[in-house]
Formats: C-alpha cells, structure tokens, sequence
C-alpha cells in the first residue's frame, strides 16, 4: 500500500518517475540532463496544482483516504511535547480504534481523543481499521469528563470510515454509547474542539465530534453515511460511490456553507500525505489559535452557545 | 378429451381464495387471517399470536392521547431541499410523494395532549413517511417539542419510528442528532422526565440519539432495535445472526430497554410511570382555567418541587385531599422540615 496511488495523481507520478530515470542516467553516464529535468519539474509542478485545485469531492474522499495521510498518533508525536496515553472504558474492555490520553500542547495541558488507523495489516486489525466498538465513545466519555473536572479542555480528530457494525458492538448498545457522548458532549462545561482529519463517516464520526469549533482539513470528508453505503442504497450498486459523494455534497467547502462545520486548513500542495510535519504544524496553529479564544469565554455561556450553534443546524421552510 | 369434461355441473371453481381487498389482514408471523376491523379494535395487536403489526401516526396517538385532547403543533414545517439531491428519484419527488400517501408533511408528528389526564408533550414519528427518515424537519419538530416539555414543564413522550438518519439531506441529517441529543440535555437539566419509546423498527441515526436517551425506554415486543442494520452486519462478520438479534426482546436482555410492553397496555404502563414523576392528574379541573393555563400546573408540582421549596409546599398541602397524592406529601414532609430548620 506503500506505492498506492489515487488514479488522477497518476500522470504527476509518471512525471516524477522520468525526473528520477533521468537523474539516475545522467549520474550513471556523466552526461547532464539538467534542462530537460528541470522542464519536467516545472511541469509536474503546474500538472499538481491543476489537479489539486480542481478536485471533485470523490477524489477528496480518495484522498482522506490515502494510506500515507497521517493519522492521530502520528499527529500526537509531530505536535504534542508530552502525551500520555489512557485505556480502557472502565465497563468492559478497551478499544485500540480510539485513542484517548492527556498531554500538552503549546503550553496548554489538554486531553486527546482520536480514532485511530493503521498502516500495516496486522496494526490495522487491530485497530479495526479505525471503527470504534461501544468501548471506544465510553473511553472518549470518560477522559472528557476528567478533563470536564479538571478544567482542561478537549480535542477530538476524527477519523473513521464508521462504527464497527458488528455483533457485539450491537450487544452492548453502539447506538446508545453514540447517543450518550452527544449529550455529554452538548453539556461538557470545557472547550471541545473538533477537527475531522480524515474520514468523517455518520455516527461513528459524531460520536467523538459534538464541540464548539469544528474544523476540517482540506481533504477530508463529512457526511451522515460513506459515499460507498449511501451508493448501496439508493444507487443500488457501491460502484457508484463517486456519484453519492458528489450528491451528498460532502466537501468541508459545502460543510462550511451548510453551517456544519466553522472552518477549513489548507494542507501542503499535494496533500497532508505529502509532508506530515507542514499539516501538523498548520493543525496546531489553528488549535492554539481555537483555545485561546474559547478559554476566554465562561463555561455556562460556553455550553449555551454550543448548544446554540447545533440547534440553529438544518434548512426547513415553515 | 370429451370424458374428461365434468357432465354435471358441480361445484363453482374459485380462483383463488381472494380476501375483499382491505378487510382481511394475514398475520406476518403466524398466518391466521385476521378481520380488519377486529385487529384495528385490537390496536393492531394479532388476536391469534400477539404480533405487534405496525402502526401510523395517527394510530399511536389515538393509542395514547385521550381523545381529543392532542393538539398539534409546527405541523407545517417542510423539508426543502438543501442539496438539490437526486438519486433514482428526485428528493423533492419523494417528499411530495410521502406528503400524497400519508397525508402528512413529514415523518413525525408533535403536539400536547393529556395521557388519561395528564399533560404532556409528544412527538411521534411515522414510518410511511420516507422510512420515518430523520432529515432538517424532523429534528426541528423534535427539538421544539423538547422546547415546549421545557416551556410548559409537561412530560415528554416521544415514540421512535424510523429507519435512521435521512440521506437525502446528506451531513444535515447527521447534526440533527446532535442537536435532538444537545436539547435533552436542556430537558434533564430541567428536570422534566423523557419516556422514550422503541417501536418497530428504530434504528440508526435515531437509536444513537434520541431514542436512546429516555430517562425511561419503553419497548414493544419483537421490534427492530439497533444502530446498524442486520445486511451489514452480516456482510462485516461473515456469519448468520443469531435468532432473534436485535429484536426488544435481545435489547432488554442486554440492558438497553427498560421495559417490554404490550401496545394494549401501554397507555396504562405510561400512566403509572408519569404518576411517579409528576403525581396523579387532577380528576376534574378545580376552575374552569383556559386549558393552557391548568396543565402545566398539574406537571409542574413534583417536578419543580424542591426548587420552589415553600410554595411547592402550599400547593401539594392543597392537593393533599385527593386519594392518590400520597407519594408527594410523602416527600415534602421529609424534604420541607430539613430546608427550614
């Protein structure tokens, strides 16, 4: 998965592939192809940049999903000074598809929760491909309120293609460990901020996401069901997945016009893949940037706006 | 062929044995035929084998409303069409389809009623609708019906109906869980009491909000309770479900419903459970009030009754003369001394 590549970054890496042929032929024969070479990166310069500001939603989602995009650990250890990591729901087991901890960031002491990916097979099984049982929202809701009690406020990344549909995520209430963190969430007297950093699929995403500022990286994607599933359905076939993803009109640029979310990060051209530390450092920018500006406001008036912003969401005419 | 012709005419051949269309229902589950009118009287509950059919709307709230007593409200609310979605359909073809079929502008219904006396707020939802689907419209009903139980300070009642969130509203559909789940916690923070209940089939988006959320979960036998729905289930583990797997029965084994009643006893069962909460109704009201003045009265007494210290005091002193008033004066007898000593 390492060489995987998204069908319109293809003619990009076709490019990079002569540069680095040339390269190596011109070094081998002492012969100099630094025209030629610089020719060709001009133009795979000009090829990524039409590529990427023209991106259809599907290719976004392509590209939340690319398996070199950084993931929540991986954003932990490239903005974090210190971070310690907490398991277990205390009821029954713990889930390695969320990550939860305390750490500090900046110089602000916050707590971490995060669905967690993986790259190789093995991780990825155990991580369960970042599909969180019921024991991953009860962990969440459980370090939110130690952070609730101590005054500390709290980021959630997400990132996930769902909650695990699964037997026993089904025997010990998936649904109601959802529902739970979304009323807690409502209420928790700190600063929540959200960012989806990746997959934002339905509920399994909103089980961690409920707080006062959302924020979304470029190329993710947000929606009440996977472009695959939604195509399941109603397209009656999962094929037609690039179809549902631009009907469901899942882009941060229409969350943001939906009212959905609050603000977009730019990632480094090419993508978050392309250079984890630019997008880490753009991501904790913005978040001290957040808390610095929610930390000023009182918690009572914290939790009435928050509950504010969610009951202003939807288009109805009356 | 002519010996093989019947010589004397016997008896008619039916075709088939064609039911009159529409008065006579077969049991889905144990095939007995069924006279319409009968299994309407008995709240659509199989004579035979007690399979809860589905029912509207309309139905639920004859079931519990007194009659007469239910009056809508924000029933003109409509779903646009944020999205200008289109997938086989057109979204704006399918709501006007839903609106023709079932009357009804969306997939659930809001007002307040009293139940055997007693005010409340109720929203119920309608499976007909698009699946009773929760799009913009139905978390904005059921938000304001929170509202209203807040206002009012009456008992929410909200039965569940509905496949999940809606599709065609993409990630609007997704925040009106948050939103539903944000304005209980405005509710619990009221201290109004939220019974919630789980008909066939409550499912996805709605159980991970709302439904999930009552102070107390009421079931009917054998509907349909997840978060995802069993085809995907299956296709994720690769195996056949186990019997009976996320059905009422199997959600409250597994402690997730308080309690499994028979549609024929609902009303009754509420009644108990909202007594506890807010005291009995007043048999007959004491003055002829303009309605909305006497019912949230009647809700508020229990409710609110440690917070208004004295004058909760009065009034259940007052109300101490009917028979079944018993547990409030009960309790401010042990609360009241303590607050003023």
């Amino acid at each position: 998965m390492k060489n995987y590549v998204p069908e319109f970054e293809k003619p990009i890496v076709e490019i990079e592939r002569r540069i680095a042929e040339l390269r190596e032929y011109s070094a081998s024969k002492d012969l100099s192809f630094s025209r030629e070479i610089e020719r060709l990166e001009e133009k795979a310069r000009q090829l990524r940049q039409e590529v990427y500001s023209n991106l259809t939603r599907w290719q976004r989602v392509q590209l939340a999903r690319h398996p070199n995009r950084p993931y929540t650990l991986d954003y932990v250890r490239l903005m974090m000074s210190d971070f310690t990591e907490f398991h277990g729901d205390r009821l029954f087991a713990d889930d390695p598809a969320v990550v939860a901890g305390i750490g500090t960031l900046g110089a602000i002491s916050v707590a971490l929760i995060g669905h967690q990916k993986a790259r190789d097979t093995r991780e990825k099984i155990r991580r369960n491909f970042g599909m969180p049982n019921p024991e991953g929202y009860r962990k969440a809701l459980r370090l939110m309120k130690l952070a609730a009690r101590f005054s500390r406020p709290v980021l959630c990344l997400v990132d996930t293609p769902g909650a695990y549909p699964g037997l026993g995520a089904e025997e010990r209430g998936q649904a109601e460990a959802i529902a739970r963190n979304l009323l807690e969430m409502a209420r928790l007297p700190v600063p929540i901020v959200v960012v989806i950093i990746g997959d934002g699929a339905s509920g399994g995403a909103l089980g961690i996401g409920v707080g006062d500022r959302i924020l979304m990286l470029e190329n993710s994607w947000y929606s009440v069901i996977s472009p695959e599933g939604c195509a399941a359905i109603l397209y009656r076939d999962s094929a037609n997945a690039h179809i549902a993803a631009e009907s469901m009109k899942v882009a941060p640029e229409d969350l943001l016009e939906m009212g959905v979310i609050d603000r977009i990060l730019r990632e480094p051209e090419g993508g978050a893949h392309n250079d984890h530390a630019a997008t880490a450092a753009t991501l904790k920018a913005a978040l001290l940037e957040e808390m610095e500006k929610l930390a000023a406001i009182p918690s009572e008036e914290l939790v009435r706006r928050r509950i504010d912003k969610f009951a202003r969401m939807g288009v109805w005419t009356e | 062929m002519e010996w093989f012709k019947r010589v004397t005419p016997g008896l008619e051949a039916q075709t088939k044995k064609e039911l009159p269309d529409g008065l006579w229902i077969k049991c889905d589950r144990c095939g007995e035929i069924l006279y319409k009118k009968e299994l309407e009287r008995n709240r659509m509950v199989c004579t035979g084998c007690a399979f809860h059919f589905r029912m509207d709307s309309m139905q639920y709230i004859a079931l519990l409303a007194d009659e007469g007593s239910f009056e809508e409200f924000n029933e003109n609310l409509s779903s646009a069409d944020p999205l200008h979605f289109k997938d086989s359909k057109k979204y704006t073809d399918r709501l006007e389809e839903a609106m023709a079929k079932t009357g009804l502008k969306e997939a659930v219904r809001t007002g307040e009623c009293t139940l055997a006396g007693l005010p409340v707020v109720m929203a119920v939802m309608d499976f007909r609708f698009i699946g009773g689907s929760m799009g913009s419209v139905v978390g904005e009903k059921v938000s304001r019906a929170i509202d209203r139980a807040v206002e009012t300070r009456r008992p929410l009642i909200i039965l569940s109906a509905s496949g999940g969130a809606r599709m065609q509203e993409g990630a609007l559909s997704l925040m009106q869980m948050a939103k539903t789940a944000a304005k209980l916690a405005l509710l619990a923070e009221a201290r109004i009491p939220f019974i919630s209940i789980l008909t066939d089939p409550t499912a996805g988006g709605t159980t991970a909000s709302f439904s999930m959320l009552g102070d107390v979960i009421i079931a009917e036998p054998g509907a349909f309770i997840g978060f995802a729905g069993p085809r995907v289930i299956k296709q994720t583990i690769g195996q056949d479900l186990p019997e009976g797997f996320q059905r009422a029965e199997f959600v409250q084994e597994h402690g997730f419903v308080d309690m499994i009643v028979d549609r024929r006893q609902l009303k009754e069962q509420i009644e108990r459970i909202l007594v506890w909460f807010v005291g009995p109704a007043r048999k007959k009201p004491r003055r002829a009030a303009p309605k909305k003045k006497s019912a949230p009265e009647a809700a508020e007494t229990v409710a609110s009754a440690p917070k208004r210290g004295k004058a909760a005091g009065e009034k259940s002193a007052k109300r101490t003369g009917s028979s079944a008033a018993k547990p409030q004066t009960r309790k401010n007898s042990t609360t009241k001394p303590a607050s003023e000593a």
